[in-house]
């Protein structure tokens, strides 16, 4: 690992550092705004729109693109890709810092936070699937937590409190899948109630699985994308076991998502059969959906296809950043422009600027943290006091 | 599909079929993308 100019010596002058000061001071002060004023102070929220982009965007699409941290550690330690080994811990940190920011984003959209506790000392509401979201992701952020404590214990120099929270990597990662699987298909639950506010092309006694699968999907092409963009970023900061294996990781994942594109496509035509939509994809409706299925998944299922058949990483890098497009077009259409779809223009839903500033100053919080984390802490390195821990137990 | 269904059962007939032969064609259509998929890995 190469040692460039130490912190002292860079600026703190820089492009990215001036536009994230600009958004945390509008953030803070939105976030004043929001917490002194209530809900109408900054939103277009309404009795019909009860739901805007912090759930649309914040929660559903920040849960979404999170699961690259659940399906690397599925790879690696389920289906013994030890190959993979070098993208489980920035996924499992994308993942931790994803998770934190929809807690941290659910904060501003419910509307007495201090409750946030209550479902499981007061209350549970064990009807509502909300309940079931509530507590998977509670737990899933504490697993987070927990497989991505060892990075921080290398970087503080806590030898036997690493040691000890290693030990428990196979059990969290197993509870981390049975969790995921849990609360990214119940999100798409919460929509099984509404059967006459979702578009009928969006709506499906399948809606689970659709997320669930749609999870996977953005899994995949996040650690991709993220990989890119770490590269691009961080690359002094990165081993030679991390430069080598971070195209063939790009190569595996993008023929993963290959397959696991194309079945979804296929689980998606089967719905529209199962309940006869055929007809309603002659509409704007259905022109938007085709866009989504086709325009987005299907044009991604095929580049990826391609890409990985003729290894060709650049190609497959521009189709990881499509298909994360796409997977945020999903979940918006789902809650926001399918949702509502039959009440009139005067009553339909945009977010305010204040609300686009929250999820923006949210997101630019977590570019400020992982960038923290990378900088000073083993992800994109291994601590060269562990180096040859993981060989010596029979790993890469 | 201009099929009008007077029964829940003719209903579920009809969309059934129809994704019984979606089935079949998925599993072949995935068998021959398995196969472009991997024409790369022959070398």
């Amino acid at each position: 690992m190469s040692q460039e100019a130490t912190t002292a010596n860079r600026s703190f002058i820089t492009p990215f550092n001036i536009i994230a000061s600009i958004i945390v001071l509008i953030g803070l002060f939105l976030t004043v705004r929001r917490f002194s004023g209530g809900l109408g102070a900054v939103t277009n929220l309404s009795d019909n729109n009860a739901w805007g982009i912090w759930i649309g965007f914040d929660l559903l699409t920040g849960v979404a693109l999170a699961a690259g941290g659940y399906v690397t550690a599925a790879a690696v330690y389920i289906f013994g890709m030890k190959k993979y080994h070098s993208a489980v811990r920035p996924a499992v940190l994308t993942g931790f810092l994803g998770y934190a920011l929809v807690v941290l984003a659910l904060h501003y959209d419910v509307g007495r936070p201090w409750r946030l506790p209550y479902p499981f000392v007061v209350q549970q509401g064990t009807t509502s699937v909300l309940f079931e979201v509530a507590a998977c992701v509670a737990l899933y952020l504490t697993v987070l937590f927990l497989e991505f404590s060892p990075a921080a214990l290398e970087w503080l120099g806590l030898k036997r409190a690493r040691n000890l929270a290693v030990k428990f990597t196979l059990v969290l990662v197993v509870f981390g899948i049975i969790l995921s699987t849990l609360h990214q298909s119940s999100l798409g639950a919460l929509f099984l109630i509404a059967p006459s506010k979702l578009h009928p092309l969006w709506y499906s006694s399948f809606i689970p699985i659709y997320f669930f699968v749609s999870s996977i999907i953005a899994g995949l092409s996040m650690v991709i994308f993220e990989s890119t963009l770490s590269y691009r970023f961080f690359s002094s900061k990165m081993d030679e076991t991390h430069l080598k294996e971070k195209d063939d990781i790009a190569l595996g994942f993008g023929k993963a998502a290959a397959y696991v594109i194309a079945g979804y496509i296929a689980i998606q035509i089967m719905g529209l059969g199962a309940d006869n939509d055929w007809h309603l994809l002659g509409s704007l409706y259905g022109l938007w959906y085709l866009v989504e299925l086709f325009g987005f998944f299907g044009v991604s299922c095929l580049l990826y296809a391609i890409g990985a058949r003729e290894k060709n990483l650049k190609l497959i890098r521009w189709t990881a950043a499509w298909t994360v497009l796409g997977v945020i077009m999903n979940r918006f259409n789902v809650s926001l422009i399918a949702f509502n779809w039959q009440l009139p223009s005067s009553d339909r839903y945009f977010p305010s600027w204040m609300e686009i500033g929250i999820s923006v100053f949210l997101v630019t919080l977590g570019l400020i943290a992982f960038r923290f984390i990378v900088t000073r802490m083993p992800i994109l390195y291994e601590h060269p006091d562990y180096r040859d821990a993981h060989r010596a137990k029979g790993g890469s | 599909m201009d099929n009008i269904f007077f029964t829940l059962h003719e209903f579920l007939l009809h969309t059934e079929n129809f994704t019984y032969l979606l089935i079949v064609a998925t599993l072949v259509g995935i068998a021959g993308f398995w196969y472009f998929l991997t024409g790369g890995d022959e070398d």
